[in-house]
């Protein structure tokens, strides 16, 4: 293993410019897995992120919150005004694995891990986040919403790194996170729905319903017209539109298709 | 003999109200010391190498060029020096396949380094090639003719109840009731992985590490390894939760390192990754179940005919007796005159199926109970009244014909947990609720079960079990047995019978290692024995050391200065107690035509739960639980409630999240993320209370505790589900997905009738 | 790169320097240690248990800089400068209230368990907003249902044996 330890940013930015195919790493949550018995992954390049300040903590500013790639799901959980503003990251962030995995892993890491079923990623994206990259040949700045091209498909050339997640502050009418998985704590979401509703619009962000998290238009565009839900199954056209669920080891399409009715329907209506 | 009922145990007095789990300031500190935690010097780690395919013939074994294997120990089939057998029940299973398969993950090939990551990379470069056969997943299902792989139609056991004569009580009966019912299989997650080390000592080959039965272990080596005992050692190490899962699986883990340390010369190691361990060793049988039951219109069983069959797997292990476990139980403990009880168990070729708490017993109670509440259903009865009206009663029998007389007042076992959990208000409480709310509904279901203590029939006897009490030199003395610690009490257990029998402290008593060269065959620690029966050993071993020391009265100090007056008499000489294991008087079991006493006594339980069920997402909630179970005298209360809670929160999750993904035969969700347990945040309070009823051939009046707790908690919470949903589940896991179905289902017939 | 760069390539092993259990320590490493690995094999610091290899059973829980981690997810070269904590360093006496009320069996998950559990007695505040169940869901134990290492904290916090 060829491991890359920069103690500065620049010095990180000019190794992911030299180096090919090397692998950021910040907290190891997902990156560590099974580690010992996925011997291959041990002859790669790694690039270690723990050691840039530059890279660290939760900074509120008057129009944003900024979360570094290093801010942890629990220091989110332990900002107050997170708790009392932005309500649905530390909802999100409760629900991701549990304690000793909020104490690790990253925001950062969740969006650049790409996993179908992410908890931090609706969140964000509901809440209209735009992702900071850097790199040797300057910043460049991605609407999350429009991060993802494909299954584990970022907007991100190979010389970019994740330095921060920008989070607009903004006052919510509406704001709702369901995470269902299959038991409370330490599970990955069978469906994923992150809610949000102000003076931008709807936000309806589904997880675990497509291979990328992605805003649902039709759903929003359902919400935006004011039309009266009789029932979920009011939603299904819609959701068929915005989403493709499969059958997969955890669950089943047509259980995520429905329950996703049902969570949104009861959503809407709360 | 009167039931005491109490919310607490009235826990044998003086050292068992006193003493704390003897090591569990070691286990809380990190100073207990598990195989892998062993200082080990100059060893090399082990690693199997299993076969891709479910069945067929091996072709070829390529060993990757781009490996140097001479660094490598590597051992197959025509390394094992006796027959490649693994002994267990019957002679089927070899150590390793030899030209054959039968289920993915196979051992075929085992290999050794001294580098554990450089031996992982060598058994990803070994390639095992079959040419595949027609294989059988589905035990369910007759198999085809090119599917036959045991005798002549796949049945590994056959096993039959008969008591009256249930086809005329059948057809006489005013009301029949029918159902199927289906069981998953389980994996045991005991939290620490398994593990062996095999370690060539002068001339003696020891073995050390996580196991349940250290004489089992012993009997497969002298088998597969020619060799004789006094050659073989076998250490228990330290063990992180067995639940059945080491009871008979290490045997072959215990082959692997032997034959990799016989040929290296060297220690070595093998301990499993977790998903290894999730996807090679064994599980629960799954379990179908069919019931025809013929009732009285005011609810009493009239005739039970019931079927029962089990997936076995690829090879026999110990299906025959879970087989037998699972039948004796089927009917539950009701009175009722005509029974019969057809069982088999299925050759499939999946990864055998073997031991897991309960054993049997937890599939077919869940058939019986769920089934008692459709009956109920059917004659419009509160299912708790229907049970009241059939639990036996003392000098009724049960199915296998055994006349029950132990005192135990199963009705009033049922009453404290409905009463413990408001059972009447809450039901009216759900009613109401269910009406108003559009979120959730709420249901409380009840199972009314018993589990037999310590082996079937005559098994007791042909383990002619025995036990030695040493009296040391210092005065102190020394418990040698086989039976284990894995986080059920016996250290602290046997340490405390001995203690009160001989008034001494907790801290003049040792206990010796299982190790087969120093402690004599108590039997395997398992079926729910090791404080009955071999705890009662320990109490006569005690009294056989005071008759050896002819001190019949004397206890405490006295008995200690004695035992010291001894040695300076005899230097260098032994003073051992000893007990070999008495049956009961009147226990009678034909074991040709399965009928009689079963067991020496049965532990009985009632169990309660109260369920919410999300209608968006059609998850289970349990949010409430209580146990209530008579299992004899309650040695110690902490321990006692912690079996039962530990149990029941097992058996929640084999109900409702627990759900064994298959692909071939083998597990493909064999990852924690993907094979769910319970965590804290799942589980209510579970709420336990005993009632004692003494059982004289216990120590102390004990039964055995340890299994009861795994058969109520299933059927309890599905009934509690179907009372909450108005559906009819009959299949666990009860995941959200097969609840929805369900539901789904029943709306839209309701849909269509409506349209109708 | 500027030649007071600090960025170091590593192969194979080097040392990594940080606070073990109150004392600064430096251990010789390979890249792809984990903690987990560090702790138990090189340091013989075997209360650390490895129950999943997948950050899911806690029972290799440790603190990394005062907050519970699951050891078999941190590279060993990420500790570097920093505070690592292990079962080893919990004073005995404090565990005796886990200990009464029942809240370990087999053993196999009870470091981690104790971890946890030490640290949220430790962080009475949290109950504000988080239920104890839910701080402990991190730590899968097979044996006790739960409800005995949850006695324990409670006794714990209230002062009870």
């Amino acid at each position: 293993m060829k491991l890359f330890q920069p103690a500065t940013l620049p010095e990180a930015l000019d190794i992911l410019a030299g180096q090919r195919a090397v692998v950021p790493m910040a907290g190891a949550t997902d990156l560590l897995v099974h580690w010992p018995t996925r011997p291959a992954e041990h002859d790669k390049p790694y690039l270690d992120l723990s050691a840039l300040a530059e890279l660290r903590g939760v900074r509120w500013t008057d129009r944003e919150l900024q979360l570094g790639a290093l801010a942890t799901y629990w220091d989110v959980i332990a900002d107050q005004q997170a708790v009392r503003e932005l309500p649905l990251l530390v909802q999100a962030a409760r629900l991701v694995g549990a304690l000793q995995i909020q104490a690790r892993g990253t925001w950062a890491g969740n969006i650049v891990n790409a996993s179908p079923a992410a908890d931090g990623v609706p969140v964000l994206m509901a809440y209209d986040a735009s992702v900071v990259l850097q790199s040797v040949r300057g910043r460049e700045e991605v609407p999350l919403a429009e991060f993802y091209r494909g299954y584990k498909q970022l907007r991100r050339t190979d010389d970019q790194l994740v330095v921060a997640i920008r989070v607009p502050r903004r006052s919510y009418t509406v704001q709702q996170f369901h995470k269902v998985g299959s038991r409370r704590a330490q599970a990955i979401a069978k469906v994923g729905l992150a809610l949000t509703r102000s003076t931008e619009g709807w936000r309806v962000v589904a997880a675990s319903m497509a291979p990328t998290i992605r805003r649902c238009p039709a759903l929003e565009r359902l919400l935006e017209t004011g039309a009266d839900l009789r029932e979920p199954e009011a939603l299904l056209a819609a959701i068929a539109s915005d989403t493709s669920p499969i059958d997969d080891i955890r669950s089943s399409a047509e259980y995520r298709r429905h329950v996703m009715a049902r969570v949104l329907f009861s959503a809407v209506r709360a | 003999m009167p039931s005491r009922g109490t919310d607490a145990s009235t826990s044998v007095a003086g050292i068992f109200a006193t003493v704390h789990r003897l090591e569990g300031l070691a286990k809380l500190t990190g100073r207990e010391r598990y195989v892998d935690d062993l200082p080990l010097e100059g060893f090399l780690w082990g690693a199997t190498v299993r076969s891709p395919a479910p069945r067929g013939r091996i072709t070829a074994i390529r060993f990757d060029p781009a490996i140097d294997w001479s660094q490598f120990t590597i051992v197959d089939s025509r390394d094992v020096p006796g027959p490649n057998i693994i002994a267990l029940i019957e002679s089927d299973q070899p150590v390793l396949a030899s030209g054959y398969v039968r289920h993915v993950h196979e051992a075929v090939v085992l290999l050794a380094h001294p580098d554990r990551a450089a031996l992982r990379r060598a058994a990803a470069a070994v390639q095992i090639d079959v040419a595949p056969e027609p294989a059988v997943f589905d035990f369910r299902v007759a198999p085809r003719p090119d599917q036959i792989q045991y005798g002549a139609d796949n049945v590994l056991k056959h096993l039959h109840i008969s008591k009256g004569d249930v086809e005329r009580a059948l057809a006489g009966s005013p009301i029949v009731v029918a159902g199927v019912y289906e069981t998953g299989a389980q994996e045991h997650v005991y939290l620490e992985p398994q593990g062996m080390i095999a370690a060539p000592e002068g001339d003696v080959l020891t073995v050390r590490g996580s196991m349940q039965c250290p004489y089992y272990i012993l009997k497969a080596l002298r088998h597969a390894l020619g060799r004789d005992e006094a050659r073989l050692r076998v250490i228990q190490t330290p063990t992180g939760g067995g639940f059945g899962g080491k009871e008979e699986y290490p045997s072959t883990i215990a082959l692997h390192a032997a034959l990799l340390a016989l040929k290296s010369g060297k220690p070595v190691k093998i301990v499993y990754d977790r998903g290894e361990d999730m996807a090679a060793t064994t599980k629960r049988h799954p379990a179908l179940v069919r019931h025809r039951t013929g009732v009285t219109p005011d609810g009493r069983l009239l005739a039970q005919d019931i079927e029962v069959v089990m997936d076995g797997g690829a090879y026999v292990t110990l299906s025959p007796v879970v087989l037998s476990r699972g039948i004796i139980h089927a009917a539950g403990p009701y009175a009722c005159d005509h029974v019969r009880i057809a069982g088999r168990a299925m050759f499939t070729n999946a990864v055998p199926f073997g031991a897991f708490r309960g054993f049997g017993a937890p599939q077919t109670h869940f058939a019986n109970e769920r089934h008692m509440d459709r009956i109920a259903a059917r004659l419009g009865l509160d299912p708790a009244e229907l049970r009241r009206r059939n639990l036996l009663r003392d000098a009724e029998s049960t199915a296998t014909g055994q006349v029950i007389r132990d005192g135990t007042d199963r009705r009033a076992v049922l009453e404290h947990a409905l009463t413990l959990a408001d059972y009447d208000n809450k039901r009216a409480a759900h009613v109401r609720h269910n009406v108003s709310s559009t979120a959730t509904r709420r249901g409380i279901g009840v199972a009314t079960f018993h589990h037999g203590a310590g082996f079937t029939g005559s098994g007791e006897v042909m383990l002619a079990s025995r036990l030695d009490v040493a009296g040391l030199a210092d005065g102190s003395i020394e418990i040698r047995s086989a039976n284990i610690e894995m986080g059920q009490g016996t250290l602290t257990v046997f340490t405390a019978l001995a203690a009160q029998r001989l008034g001494l402290d907790p801290v003049h008593i040792r206990i010796a290692e299982a190790d087969t060269a120093r402690v004599p065959n108590s039997g395997p620690t398992v079926a729910s024995r090791t404080a009955m029966v071999v705890g009662r050993l320990v109490e006569r071993a005690c009294d056989d050391l005071r008759h050896r020391l002819d001190v019949a009265e004397a206890t405490g100090n006295a008995l200690r200065r004695a035992l010291r007056g001894w040695h300076e008499q005899h230097p260098g000489a032994e003073l051992v107690g000893q007990a070999q294991y008495e049956p009961p008087p009147g226990v009678v079991w034909d074991d040709v035509h399965y009928h009689g006493d079963a067991y020496g006594t049965f532990g009985w339980g009632a169990y309660v739960a109260e369920v919410e069920v999300d209608l968006r997402t059609y998850e289970t909630r349990v949010i409430d639980f209580v146990a209530v179970q008579d299992v004899g005298q309650v040695l110690h209360d902490v321990l006692a409630r912690g079996q039962v809670q530990g149990g029941v929160a097992q058996a929640i999750g084999w109900a409702l999240l627990e759900d064994c993904r298959w692909k071939d035969g083998a597990m493909v969700n064999a990852q924690l993320t993907n094979y769910l347990i319970p965590t804290s945040d799942d589980l209510p309070r579970i709420r336990v209370a005993f009632l004692e009823t003494p059982y004289a051939y216990g120590a102390q009046g004990a039964k055995g505790l340890g299994e009861l707790p795994m058969d109520g908690p299933a059927p309890a919470i599905v009934n509690a589900v179907a009372a909450a949903t108005g559906a009819d589940p009959c299949v666990i896991p009860l995941t959200p997905e097969r609840l929805m179905q369900m539901i789904e289902w029943r709306m839209q017939n309701a849909e269509l009738k409506a349209q109708d | 790169m500027s030649a007071n760069s600090a960025f170091i390539i590593h192969h194979s092993a080097f040392a990594v320097e940080f606070t073990l259990n109150g004392s600064p320590i430096s251990v010789e490493i390979d890249a792809t240690d984990r903690l987990l690995d560090t702790l138990r094999y090189r340091l013989g610091l075997t209360g650390t248990k490895e129950g999943c290899g997948e950050g899911e059973c806690g029972a290799c829980t440790v603190y990394l800089d005062g907050l519970p981690v699951n050891a078999c997810l941190v590279p060993t070269y990420q500790v570097r400068g920093r505070r690592v904590e292990t079962v080893e360093s919990l004073a005995p006496a404090r565990l005796d209230p886990l200990l009464t009320h029942g809240a370990t069996q087999c053993g196999a998950c009870t470091p981690g368990v104790a971890m946890t559990s030490c640290w949220i007695i430790d962080h009475p505040d949290l109950l504000a907003t988080h239920s104890v169940r839910e701080l402990l869901a991190g730590n899968l134990c097979r044996c006790t249902g739960y409800d005995g290492i949850l006695d324990g904290i409670t006794a714990a916090m209230q002062g009870r044996p």
